[in-house]
């Protein structure tokens, strides 16, 4: 290490621009800062050694640089900030309807934009790859250029002494001379101390200093970023984060999943509420809710209970409940237990329950020749009624629709139930197949007997929760809280220093902040006032 | 409660003409040929100003305890209170500074931003379950409160950018200032068309496919572009020139595209007759009035200091409280919907904008660039992701 010696006998490191004690310009150093054939010396972070300033040779040293250039900072950040914009024209793919392809889907509603912007795969952008390195570039460059800054200033900060070299002072922005006999210094430390300035001295020179904590906010907001970053990334750890989904039918109990079959739920009801202009309280809402045309939602709720399994976990025995809760998921309201948080997160309406039906000749409807009811959540493949007759299910389609002539069902749910039939008569060898549905009931041979009508069906409605479990969530908060500790210090906060050097015929009077001038100079002119001590210049000039 | 909500509607009235009288008295600051300690007009201005933000803050008292929720639910109700923080951050930065001209500037977008909240609509309106919670209104109120704080770094900016920019020969400055100055013509224009033709009780009615489906589409303006494949229903109302595009789906699109073309060729309108009366560039004809008042460092740190003060506002209401709701409502505190992405816009862009200032000097006219830039991010958020790129959030 090549140390610098400098008049006053301050040692200091290598790559020093100012001394750290005296703040005298190191000779051979100014390009550092920029600082040669400048009236104003360049402050930036007092002049101390950084290391990026200093060593360009390794490839460490110029990874280092890089990232700790706020150049490339704000590059990393611009870059980001467009990319998310473009991420905004069209929605995301998580925001597309769920049983469609994406492919298509973007080709078909937004035309060639769509489909370009699929290809280049701005449908996923926040989770592509290259998001996320731009993301964890600025995490990176954060740190480095942290690092590089603080330990240097807050040294240098440490080790500053009130007396200050001649031209560290007249290169100050804010640098005055007053010649006069009387300056009252009693009066200037006691204004400086009214407006809480801390005072040190040094063979009469006087160095006034305040809020230099405020110096730290931005390391504080870097730390609190960072530990943000690091608690999303801990959500790719199973351990800490599970999200899982559960639709639970009214009146059924099911397993939580995600809780290794620890925790069930019983739905004892779903109530979905909207608003209604002839209620009383709803009344002032009346012309809102006309205009909509459709219902408003008020509440979305599901009425349940927690339970937790008692015995061992042996699979396929019947679990042992004990209850833990009896509760309700509301928007805005999860029910919480253990580590765990269900919200209400969808519903279906009037799903089927159960359906029955009649045999009856094809002619009369008002012959019966037995009924049988088929539990839509569990059928059966066949049911033998008393009377002797056999119905066997060929096929089942939940949720049914016609796709190029042939029924296909679109999902698992029963929300649109249709079946064919095999109905084997007591008396007859010959069976007859036909297909039903709600408003369809189709011979299949056209050469039937008989015919299965509808009686009766029964419907509930199903809620839809999601399963949360997160142990990222405070290391998220601590990271946000530490974030705005950091702004709001360093933001509402102004290192602010004077520095005063005795003269034969007066004082040099010189002033820094590291940002707010005008502020600095009001406040300046406030201490000065009655001292004799002239007000000082500001002697940065504007250059556009 | 019907008068409750009458009362509420007056004192937003009433708030709207005490803004438009204190900006007088801060225009009549600008007679003063000396640069500062001018204390009467000013002071004169600032105490209604003050009275004015009080009646405002009565409206909003008045209409929660009418509605039973926080009246920031709904555009118009979220768009009023934004103008009202914007006053806010002014009063607060008037006494930091002291700036009458900062008012001149100030009050007229306060008063523009109300005025357009008005042309939606302004009936009290239910709130769906995802609405329903405390931190819905914290976050909203903190993250317009932050919106007022950075938009007053806008009106410093502008202020800076009049004064400053060299007027002796056209730029890239004097271009782009023009065009700040032509949008805000064409936000006058939305606000003189609209309530000029609700006055009128203009309606344009058609019938067009909207997924399919036969489907009334009423225009309040005369329609130059028509719904794509729609037949005109009204009798004797103007027939449109074109229709709109095919792409533009939904049932308002095409309603939309009308209103902004129109309020863009009204703000054409506007400015080039500004522009032929004052017989040069309209921020050449502004000049000469600011240029002795305005102290340009002092401007340039109003700027700043807005930004400073208004950034950890704003993260913490539009960043970190919104994360907290979003935690509850929505079981994930970050969603990437388009809201919440251009609030992470609006951080990323000041961030930027901090770093550049402190570390690679961007002082003066490129700060007051960027923070005309950032106020332009602001009103994205507010106006286009609210009308056009429609989120979870229900704000339309
Ligand atoms: C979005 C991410 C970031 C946020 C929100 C953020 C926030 C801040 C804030 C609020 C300040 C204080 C500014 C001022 O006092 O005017 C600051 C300072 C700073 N930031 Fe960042 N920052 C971010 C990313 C970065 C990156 C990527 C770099 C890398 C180069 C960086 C380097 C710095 C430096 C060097 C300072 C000045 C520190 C000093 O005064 O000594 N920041 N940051």
């Amino acid at each position: 290490m090549n140390e610098i010696t400098c008049e006053c006998g301050h040692v200091n490191p290598e790559g020093t621009v100012l001394c750290e004690a005296c703040g005298k310009p190191i000779e051979g150093n100014q390009h550092i800062n920029g600082n040669e054939d400048k009236k104003l010396l360049n402050m930036r972070y007092d002049g101390s050694a950084r290391r990026s300033q200093t060593y360009n040779r390794t490839i460490v040293d110029k990874v280092w640089n890089f990232f700790s250039s706020v150049k490339v900072g704000v590059w990393l950040i611009v870059l980001t900030l467009i990319a998310s914009a473009v991420g905004t024209i069209l929605p995301q793919e998580m925001y597309i309807p769920p049983n469609v392809d994406p492919a298509s889907h973007y080709r078909d509603q937004y035309g060639l934009l769509g489909q370009i912007y699929y290809q280049l795969g701005f449908h996923n952008l926040f989770s592509s790859w290259w998001y996320m390195l731009l993301i964890a570039m600025i995490g990176i460059s954060i740190v480095i250029a942290s690092i590089d800054r603080f330990f240097p200033l807050y040294k240098t900060l440490k080790k500053q002494k009130p007396k200050r070299h001649e031209l560290f002072m007249k290169k100050q922005r804010i640098f005055g001379v007053t010649e006069a006999d009387q300056v009252d210094l009693e009066l200037y430390k006691k204004n400086l101390k009214k407006r809480r300035f801390k005072i040190y001295e040094q063979d009469g020179h006087i160095l006034a200093e305040k809020n230099r904590f405020a110096r730290w906010g931005p390391y504080v907001n870097h730390i609190g970023l960072i530990i943000f970053l690091v608690g999303s990334l801990l959500r790719f750890v199973p351990a800490f984060y599970i999200d899982d989904f559960i639709w639970v039918r009214e009146g059924e109990t099911a397993m939580i999943p995600g809780t290794e079959g620890q925790y069930y739920i019983k739905n004892k009801d779903f109530i979905l509420e909207t608003y209604n202009e002839d209620d009383e309280t709803d009344a002032r809402f009346k012309e809102a809710i006309q205009k909509q045309g459709g219902p408003i939602p008020k509440t979305f709720q599901t009425n349940a209970v927690i339970y937790e399994r008692t015995d061992e976990i042996i699979p396929g025995k019947e679990p042992e409940l004990a209850e833990l809760k009896d509760t309700q998921a509301k928007m805005n309201h999860p029910i919480k237990f253990d580590d765990f948080a269900l919200y209400q997160a969808s519903y279906q309406l009037n799903e089927f329950k159960e359906m029955t039906f009649k045999i009856h000749d094809k002619g009369n409807e008002d012959t019966n020749y037995g009924e049988f009811t088929v539990d839509l959540s569990d059928p059966k493949n066949e049911y033998t009624l008393d009377s002797g007759y056999r119905v066997e299910i060929d096929n089942y389609f939940p949720e049914y629709e016609m796709q190029e002539g042939a029924p296909v069902s679109v999902s698992k749910y029963p929300k649109n139930p249709a079946f064919v039939f095999t109905l084997y008569p007591p008396d007859s060898q010959e069976a007859e197949t036909s297909f039903l549905g709600i408003g369809a009931n189709v011979d299949a041979s056209g050469e039937n007997d008989y015919k299965i009508g509808l009686v009766n069906f029964d419907v509930r409605d199903v809620t839809g929760l999601t399963v949360k479990k997160d142990h990222t969530l405070p290391l998220i908060a601590l990271g946000g809280a530490i974030f705005m500790i950091g702004v709001i210090q360093g933001m509402y906060w102004n290192h602010r220093r004077i520095w005063l050097q005795p003269k034969e015929n007066g004082v040099w009077i010189a002033g820094h902040t590291n940002k707010n001038w005008y502020a600095l100079r009001q406040e300046i002119n406030k201490v000065i006032s009655g001292t004799h001590i002239q007000e000082p210049r500001d002697q940065y000039e504007k250059k556009e | 409660m019907g008068d409750l909500s009458a009362i509420s509607g007056n004192l937003l009235y009433a708030a709207f003409f005490l803004y438009l009288i204190a900006t007088f008295f801060f225009g009549a600051t600008i007679r003063d040929k000396k640069r500062a300690k001018s204390r009467t007009a000013g002071n004169i201005g600032i105490s209604i100003t003050i009275l004015g933000f009080i009646t405002q803050v009565g409206y909003f008292i008045t209409r929660w305890i009418a509605s039973h929720h926080a009246p920031v639910s709904n555009l118009f109700e979220y768009t009023t209170f934004f103008g009202m923080m914007l006053v806010f951050a002014f009063i607060v930065l008037y006494f930091i500074y002291r700036v009458d001209l900062l008012g001149l500037f100030a009050l007229p977008i306060a008063l523009l931003i109300i005025a357009f909240a008005s042309m939606f609509p302004t009936e009290i309106s239910p709130l769906v379950p995802s609405l329903q919670s405390h931190w819905l209104y914290i976050h909203v109120t903190t993250a317009s409160l932050g919106q007022g704080i950075l938009s007053v770094s806008f009106v410093a900016g502008l202020i800076y950018l009049i004064s400053q920019i060299d007027q002796s020969k056209t730029s890239k400055h004097t271009s782009w200032l023009e065009f700040v100055i032509y949008t805000i013509a064409a936000v006058v224009a939305f606000i003189v068309l609209s309530s000029g033709f609700s006055a009128l009780n203009y309606q344009s009615v058609f019938q067009a496919p909207i997924e399919g489906q036969q489907t009334e589409i009423t225009y309040q303006m005369p329609a130059f572009i028509g719904p794509a494949d729609g037949d005109l229903v009204t009798e004797g109302a103007m027939q449109p020139l074109i229709e709109a595009p095919e792409w533009m789906r939904g049932e308002d699109a095409a309603v939309k595209l009308n209103t902004f073309i129109l309020s863009l060729l009204g703000g054409l309108l506007l400015y080039g007759v500004s522009r032929l009366l004052m017989r040069k560039r309209v921020g050449a004809f502004l000049q000469p009035m600011l240029r002795k008042k305005v102290n340009p460092e002092l401007v340039d740190e109003v700027s700043y200091r807005a930004v400073a003060i208004g950034f950890p506002v704003f993260t913490l209401g539009a960043l970190i409280f919104a994360m907290i709701w979003a935690q509850q409502a929505w079981d994930r505190f970050w969603g990437w919907d388009p809201k919440e992405v251009w609030a992470l816009i609006t951080f990323f862009f000041y961030a930027a904008y901090l770093h550049l200032r402190l570390s690679r000097g961007w002082h003066g006219m490129r700060s007051a660039w960027l923070a005309v830039g950032g106020f332009g991010i602001i009103m994205f958020n507010l106006i286009a992701v609210n009308l056009v790129i429609s989120g979870l959030h229900s704000y339309a």
